[in-house]
């Protein structure tokens, strides 16, 4: 308890010197980061409906979210935005609590509009204009600045087959998918006999890792059997992955990583029911199982920011979806999130308009992801304007006061 | 020559052994390799390990009869070789093998516009789907047909280098239509030059619409500039970040590209083209360079002004792409990351380098300065195996020559470990690193890999997925002569690991799933 206050104090002496006042740091030891990438570029104008927004409806006469009031109408959040209707019973509820929040107008300044472009610069969270280095994420070089002070011993995982890009560098990471029934063709004794083959070799810290990953996760999916039998019916797809996520996090794990795919939607999108409404729903009831499962107490300390690589164009296309856009709408959740946060639409915005159109065709981006993490890791964890440069060179980062 | 080996092909059962042992390629040179090496089964079983896709009893006995020297000679220059008869039954039935490419993709250009002109809505849905179903089929022929060669083909090394640069010219299945054409990439434009002339194979790669499509420069023309491919052929194909070129080579590079494109027209469906350039018009099967999009204005690249016109000054690019010393030396260090360290010994790459501008780019002779070295036969039995390298190699140890009916279980392995063949979407290709596929999660799902491999074999064996499997359904590992001259290296733990088994699937598992297991 005394190392712990310790370290909040001084966690927090930096900050005070660069803010010019006295913030109170949150104890940065049980705080807990969970990133969400969404792959493939999602509507966001559908997530997050403007629906002051004139232009919005006469932009897409097919693919609209109906105003507020209306039949299948947008869930009102404020004035100027509505929520997505599939998200009814998942994230409003946590907007009403003030656990959840939206950056509208968010995004990255690279501008091919290619998915694994962009998917990478923004996982690389490095200067665009420099030469990229595959083996430095920004996960990563976070999970290396909190090991040396406000997390000793950070824990990161990926939640994916393979190490992403965001978890690739010098500090160790695990990563294990959780999909499917986790059922291991190698029993416990195996597992055991060929983790001493491995005792003497550099490997030896990852295999055994690896295997205690994926005991956690049969023992988190031994808890849902467990609560399947007395209740009905358990989660199935993202929800069930977000769960044991949770379970994973709450007890293991600071610094998690997963994506999710199916967001490219050129054709047939949907509007307030349809494909892409579907894939909100799922998502939604993803982060709310998340939240839940994560239990009181840690949520508390937990953010949870969902991104994408670029929204899609304002305007529906020829086939009633949308085409590869710019700006988008990141999505900032968490049972510790501040006053001015939780429960709003946060950061830079404009009134949307033609003119007000980035290239007369998508959302600008008024609020840098990296400015955004950076000023999101400084209240979180209260690092110093060194290690936030270790994290995102050469970035100020952007105060949007969301913990 | 070539007539001769045909004429292996077409007798393959019956000439086998007089084509291997005969005087037919009694002419490629010799390797030279230390007498220690030569001799010693354990080092021999070695360079099997790094020189083909994993050793086996096959292999290691042919090694053993014809010496280290000669068939390092033969791998460095392969002649034409037949694959045993049931794996080139599987090719030969393929369409791919069957249709010549221009055919096969007008054919599907027209399939999709078909789809697309259908008025009912579930109708254009259904015949959409069964575009992008064929479109899928195609692309898993060219997978099962490059795993069956890995497998099986005798000419090892040409079949490594098939898959290394093909990850160097990386093209990726989910763009356009690619899943077409990217079983022809491998069998044109790569396999033929994967141990030629390194201009050859360059230049074959800049004429393929896999490459045109992928790296956009079938977009590329004049006053509508596409840099992408320009960019890529300088950056990850020849000169190598930092190779001496500017923005603004880039630039003039994708000038000089404008063009250079695919067309799915009807061969003789010329183009109007102004007559005055009417005579650069080029057209060889999907390829196709259009004087009408291409910028005729001077240029200048690293330094010289282009000479050539139209198509000609793609070839001029070339020549002085491949003849710059950043290229010598960035091809030369990605073989050796591939072949010998994540970070070879300096010395080494020199030599390679000097290799190769010294034979003007032939890869043959930069892979000898390789293979010849002290860095090289020190490093045997250090470099760490990438996905599609640890299911090879355990499929040959574990089978040997005899040919599986069904490689999906593998390609389904290899997915699972997140190494799908043409399945990298950047440019750059799949790392060759160590550090990218030795994670936690990859380790955990390697020994489920070792486990079905060593534990339920079988299922290579049964031409339908829902066929009983054979009894026993696992290979027996411990009897292999490959495995009992290979025990002799292993670490104690892993001996000990070894004798912990309780019965033959758990043995095979251990030794699959061993740290010996994880190296070539």
């Amino acid at each position: 308890m005394q190392r712990r206050e310790l370290l909040k104090l001084l966690a927090a002496a930096p900050l005070a010197g660069a803010a010019g006042q006295l913030i109170a740091a949150p104890a940065a030891e049980g705080a807990k980061l969970l990133v969400v990438f969404l792959r493939g570029a999602y509507d966001c104008a559908n997530l997050l409906v403007p629906t002051a927004s004139d232009f919005y409806y006469a932009s897409r006469p097919n693919i609209a979210i109906a105003r507020p009031g209306q039949p299948n109408g947008a869930l009102p959040l404020d004035s100027n935005w509505g929520l997505h209707p599939a998200l009814a019973q998942s994230v409003m509820p946590l907007f009403q609590q003030k656990q959840a929040s939206f950056i509208a107008f968010a995004g990255t300044d690279d501008l091919t509009r290619s998915h694994f472009e962009t998917q990478d610069s923004i996982e690389l969270g490095q200067a665009l204009d420099k030469r990229r280095d595959y083996r430095s994420g920004f996960l990563n070089r976070l999970a290396g600045v909190l090991g040396g002070g406000p997390i000793t011993d950070v824990s990161p995982i990926a939640f994916t087959d393979q190490l992403p890009i965001a978890l690739r560098g010098d500090a160790k990471a695990a990563n294990m998918a959780l999909a499917g029934n986790a059922r291991s063709g190698i029993d416990a004794r195996q597992s055991q006999i060929i983790a001493s083959m491995y005792r003497s070799t550099p490997l030896a810290q990852r295999v055994t890792e690896g295997f205690q990953v994926r005991d956690e996760v049969m023992r988190a999916v031994q808890a849902e059997m467990d609560a399947a039998s007395r209740n009905a019916m358990s989660a199935k797809g993202f929800e069930l992955v977000a769960r044991r996520m949770a379970v994973l996090m709450r007890d293991r794990f600071d610094l998690g990583f997963v994506d999710v795919g199916g967001w490219d939607t050129h054709v047939g999108q949907g509007a307030a029911t349809g494909y892409l409404a579907n894939r909100f729903e799922e998502l939604g009831r993803g982060v709310a199982g998340f939240a839940e499962e994560m239990g009181e107490d840690a949520w508390r300390q937990t953010v949870v920011v969902v991104i994408s690589e670029f929204g899609r164009t304002f305007r529906e296309n020829g086939n009633r979806g949308t085409d590869h856009g710019h700006g988008t709408v990141y999505w900032v959740l968490g049972g510790g999130l501040s006053a001015e946060a939780g429960g709003r639409i946060v950061g830079e915005q404009q009134v949307l308009t033609q003119a007000t159109l980035f290239q007369n065709r998508d959302y600008p981006v008024l609020n840098e992801y990296r400015a955004v993490f950076g000023g999101l890791f400084r209240r979180m964890y209260g690092l110093s304007p060194a290690q936030l440069g270790r994290v995102f060179e050469g970035v100020a980062p952007r105060e949007l006061r969301l913990v | 020559m070539l007539h001769l080996g045909r004429l292996c092909m077409v007798s393959a059962a019956m000439a086998l052994a007089a084509c291997t042992t005969g005087s037919l390629r009694s002419d490629a040179p010799p390797l030279s390799v230390s007498s220690t090496a030569a001799d010693s089964p354990a080092a021999q079983l070695q360079w099997l390990d790094r020189v083909t896709w994993g050793a086996n009893a096959s292999s290691q006995a042919e090694l053993a009869k014809t010496g280290l020297a000669r068939w390092m000679g033969r791998q460095l220059k392969p002649q034409p070789q037949p694959l045993p008869p049931a794996a080139q039954a599987q090719i030969d039935a393929m369409t791919i093998s069957r249709t010549p490419l221009d055919q096969l993709v007008i054919g599907l250009d027209a399939q999709r516009k078909a789809a697309d002109a259908l008025p009912d809505e579930d109708q254009k849905k259904a015949a959409r789907q069964a575009y992008q179903q064929e479109l899928t089929r195609l692309a898993r022929e060219a997978q099962q047909r490059f795993v069956l060669r890995a497998l099986y083909s005798p000419n090892q090394l040409q079949e490594q280098m098939t898959w290394f640069w093909m990850n160097h010219f990386n093209v990726n299945l989910r763009k356009d239509n690619i899943r077409a054409l990217v079983g022809d990439y491998e069998e044109n434009a790569i396999r033929p030059h994967a141990l030629g002339r390194f201009r050859d194979l360059l230049g074959a790669t800049l004429h393929h619409p896999a490459m045109l499509r992928y790296l956009d420069n079938a977009q590329n023309a004049a006053n509508r500039i596409n840099e992408n491919y320009a960019r890529e052929l300088m950056e990850l194909h020849t000169l190598g970040v930092g190779g001496g070129y500017s923005q603004a080579d880039v630039q003039e590079l994708a000038r000089v590209l404008t063009g250079v494109g695919v067309s799915a027209q009807p061969a003789d469906a010329v183009p109007n083209v102004r007559p005055a350039v009417r005579a650069d018009y080029v057209r060889q099967g999907l390829f196709e360079f259009n004087p009408n999009r291409h910028d005729y204005g001077p240029k200048t690249l690293l330094g010289q002004p282009i000479q050539a016109r139209g198509l000609a000054e793609a070839d001029e690019a070339l020549d002085r792409l491949v003849r710059a010393p950043a290229t010598a030396r960035f091809i030369s260090r990605k073989l050796a990351v591939y072949f010998v360290a994540d970070e070879p010994p300096p010395a080494l790459v020199d030599r390679m380098a000097a290799a190769f501008t010294r034979s003007d780019g032939d890869i043959a002779t930069t892979l000898k300065a390789l293979f010849e070295s002290p860095e090289f036969a020190a490093s045997l039995g250090r470099k760490f195996r990438d996905p599609v390298h640890y299911v090879m190699a355990g499929v040959r140890l574990a089978y040997d020559d005899r040919v599986a009916l069904n490689v999906n279980p593998m390609l389904n392995w290899i997915n699972r470990m997140g190494e799908p063949l043409y399945g990298h979407e950047t440019p750059d290709g799949y790392p060759l690193n160590e550090a990218a596929w030795a994670s936690a999660g990859q380790m955990n799902t390697r020994f489920e890999i070792a486990r079905a491999i060593g534990a339920n074999g079988a299922v290579l064996f049964r031409a339908d997925d829902k066929a009983p499997l054979e009894k026993p359904a696992f290979p027996p590992l411990a009897e292999s002569n490959t495995v009992r001259a290979m025990q002799l290296g292993l670490s104690a733990d892993t001996r000990e690991a070894l004798a912990q088994a309780k019965n033959p699937q758990e043995w095979n598992t251990f030794l699959l799933a061993s740290p010996e297991l994880m190296r070539r």
